[in-house]
């Protein structure tokens, strides 16, 4: 064991044995966590049920409020009133914490019919329909407002009740999905 | 834990035993021997209470687990089996379920009688940061626990607080579809939660036996908050502890029964005797007692991000609190101001529980802010700056001088010092 006067700055063959192994068992071991992130995610049944849904609008009378499921997720479909409606659209847009006017929430022409996601965008409560001060939605958990459009008005939520991609196949007959 | 033990079993089978693998010798060093402060109070028993309350957790959950069904057409039913069908399965899942809510009675006596007497101060604030995580475990445990009969109050529970994470900017959202397994809470989640609340028992015990052994290293603080120093200081564990400890585990037990068998319902929502149903949120919604507090300061913050941050930094800093403190005296019986604030913080924490029961509306929103005020004032305000300001009364010379008074003392400063008891390392 005489050849053992290794200085610290020179590179040896074992120097760089011992960063290749220890780099390719980095890598090898960030890929064999990948496999078990990912199965938390969704799996194919639960996407597969996200299929497009169709709704008959013709029953449900003005005023009222249907939920429907897509996705696992709540729907709500409101019949808006003329009352409702005009508050909706007369609100100052500029004084919303999420500005967006009532005609971008609804199809052109179809001003009546409101479909948005029925769980809060606070923590994902169902709030209470045709209550609060605005006579939109109240959620029963931490108090946040929702106006006929689906905006938040008042409480810890940070937006409006998203829109879900739909469209209208005919006059009185809509496509979720 | 323990170095070198002089322990030597009696019988040749247990000396051939021992020097195999020397477990006996461990165990009489750490519970036998070991020497405690002899002035421990009975808020000190708590510690072998959670760990009563740890062993009873598992074995009624154990069982439980035989006859529940993670799914979310099965579960609620599965429960009501339990309850109806199987031998003795109402008691076990009263006990189970009151046994949570004493498991955190005791670790809000453990965590607080930690706060009064300057357990997290140095040399322990390795042994506070594991308790830290154990709590944090706990509520975890806890949490995904609730879930399981998969009643109203479950449902709601599990999308209030998974949907906490959304309130994270940009991966929030992907984070929330991970933890549900789908784009809402659903069978995915229960399925994960009910794997989860098995393993993570274990998980505890794994860094309770960290934190005893954290614990060995320096030795129980005490009430007067100074170190031993002889032999007069200390009393070994066992018998003066173990009977102590266990006749506190009995006076529990009697309280924990009370609940058990006498009003299981009493600290549960009536709302979860009902099926989960994804389409309508109870009217009034709250998570179970031991969370109203972190759950008013939730509420008390007006922006979702931020009101998430504040709930979650309440439990964060008790991490930091070892080096927040500035005060050299321990024990909080020789700080005369530190009292006041500290018994106020304690009625504030209770405040906020019952403020955290109430509806998220008018007076009750303004106390919550006072309060959570207040709950994050005494870390980063008061015990930074008390330290340096109080006049603290004078600490006794010894442990056995606090607890015999000067003539105890005498004869304790007679011992040597180097006899003090070096069975730790």
């Amino acid at each position: 064991m005489t050849d053992v006067a290794t200085t610290a700055t020179e590179h040896t063959r074992r120097d760089f044995l011992f960063i290749a192994t220890g780099a390719a068992g980095a890598v090898a071991a960030a890929s064999a966590i990948w496999p078990f992130v990912s199965q938390m995610a969704p799996d194919a049944d639960t996407i597969a049920a996200g299929a497009p849904v169709d709704f008959d609008l013709t029953p449900v009378a003005e005023g009222q409020i249907v939920k429907l499921f897509w996705r696992g997720k709540l729907i709500f479909v409101r019949h808006r009133t003329k009352t409702e409606i005009k508050s909706a659209v007369e609100t100052d847009v500029a004084s919303l914490r999420d500005p967006e006017p009532d005609s971008v929430r609804v199809k052109a022409g179809k001003a009546q019919w409101l479909i948005v996601y029925g769980n809060c965008t606070h923590l994902g409560c169902v709030p209470l329909g045709n209550d609060g001060a605005f006579n939109g939605w109240l959620c029963p958990c931490h108090g946040s407002i929702f106006d006929t459009s689906g905006r938040i008005r008042q409480g810890p939520a940070p937006t409006n009740l998203p829109v879900p991609p739909y469209e209208f196949v005919s006059d009185q007959k809509i496509r979720i999905g | 834990m323990s170095g070198h033990s002089t322990y030597v079993p009696k019988s040749a089978i247990g000396r051939w035993f021992e020097s195999r693998l020397p477990i006996m010798g461990l165990i009489h060093s750490s519970f036998v021997v070991f020497p405690n402060p002899r002035n421990l109070n009975y808020y000190w028993t708590f510690g072998g209470i959670l760990a009563f309350m740890l062993v009873s957790q598992i074995l009624t959950g154990v069982v439980l687990a035989m006859h529940y069904v993670a799914n979310v057409d099965l579960a609620f039913n599965s429960v009501e089996h339990i309850m109806r069908d199987v031998n003795y399965g109402w008691m076990l899942r009263y006990l189970h379920a009151n046994g949570a809510s004493m498991f955190f009675v005791a670790v809000y006596v453990h965590i607080a009688r930690g706060l009064y007497y300057g357990s997290y101060k140095e040399p322990r604030e390795v042994l506070w940061i594991l308790g830290v995580i154990i709590f944090l475990l706990m509520m975890a445990t806890a949490f995904m626990g609730y879930v399981l009969p998969w009643g109203q109050m479950s449902f709601w529970g599990a999308t209030v607080i998974t949907n906490l994470f959304s309130a994270l900017p940009v991966v929030g959202e992907t984070i929330v579809t991970y933890l549900w397994g789908g784009f809402s809470v659903g069978n995915p989640t229960l399925n994960r939660f009910f794997s989860l609340h098995y393993l993570l028992p274990f998980m505890i015990a794994g860094v309770v036996v960290l934190h005893v052994w954290a614990l060995h290293v320096p030795g129980s603080n005490n009430p007067a908050g100074i170190d031993k120093k002889t032999d007069k200081d200390t009393l070994p564990f066992h018998p003066y502890f173990t009977v102590k400890d266990a006749f506190a585990v009995v006076c529990f037990l009697i309280f924990f029964c009370w609940f058990a068998f006498y009003i299981p319902n009493y600290l549960g929502h009536a709302d979860n005797y009902i099926e989960a149903n994804a389409a309508v949120t109870p009217a009034h919604i709250v998570p179970e007692w031991y969370f109203l507090p972190f759950y008013a300061i939730l509420r008390a913050v007006p922006d979702k991000l931020l009101g998430v941050l504040a709930m979650f930094g309440s439990i964060a800093i008790l991490v930091f609190l070892p080096w927040l403190d500035s005060s050299k005296v321990r024990s909080g019986s020789y700080r005369p101001a530190f009292q006041v604030f500290f018994w106020v913080f304690v009625a504030n924490a209770i405040v906020l529980g019952w403020l955290g029961g109430k509806p998220p509306e008018g007076l009750y929103v303004h106390a919550s802010r006072l309060c959570t005020l207040y709950y994050f004032a005494y870390f980063i305000v008061v015990l930074p700056l008390l330290g340096k300001f109080e006049r603290t009364r004078p600490l006794p010379a010894s442990i056995a001088e606090a607890v015999l008074g000067t003539s105890g003392s005498a004869s304790a400063m007679a011992g040597s010092v180097a006899a003090s008891p070096n069975t730790k390392g």
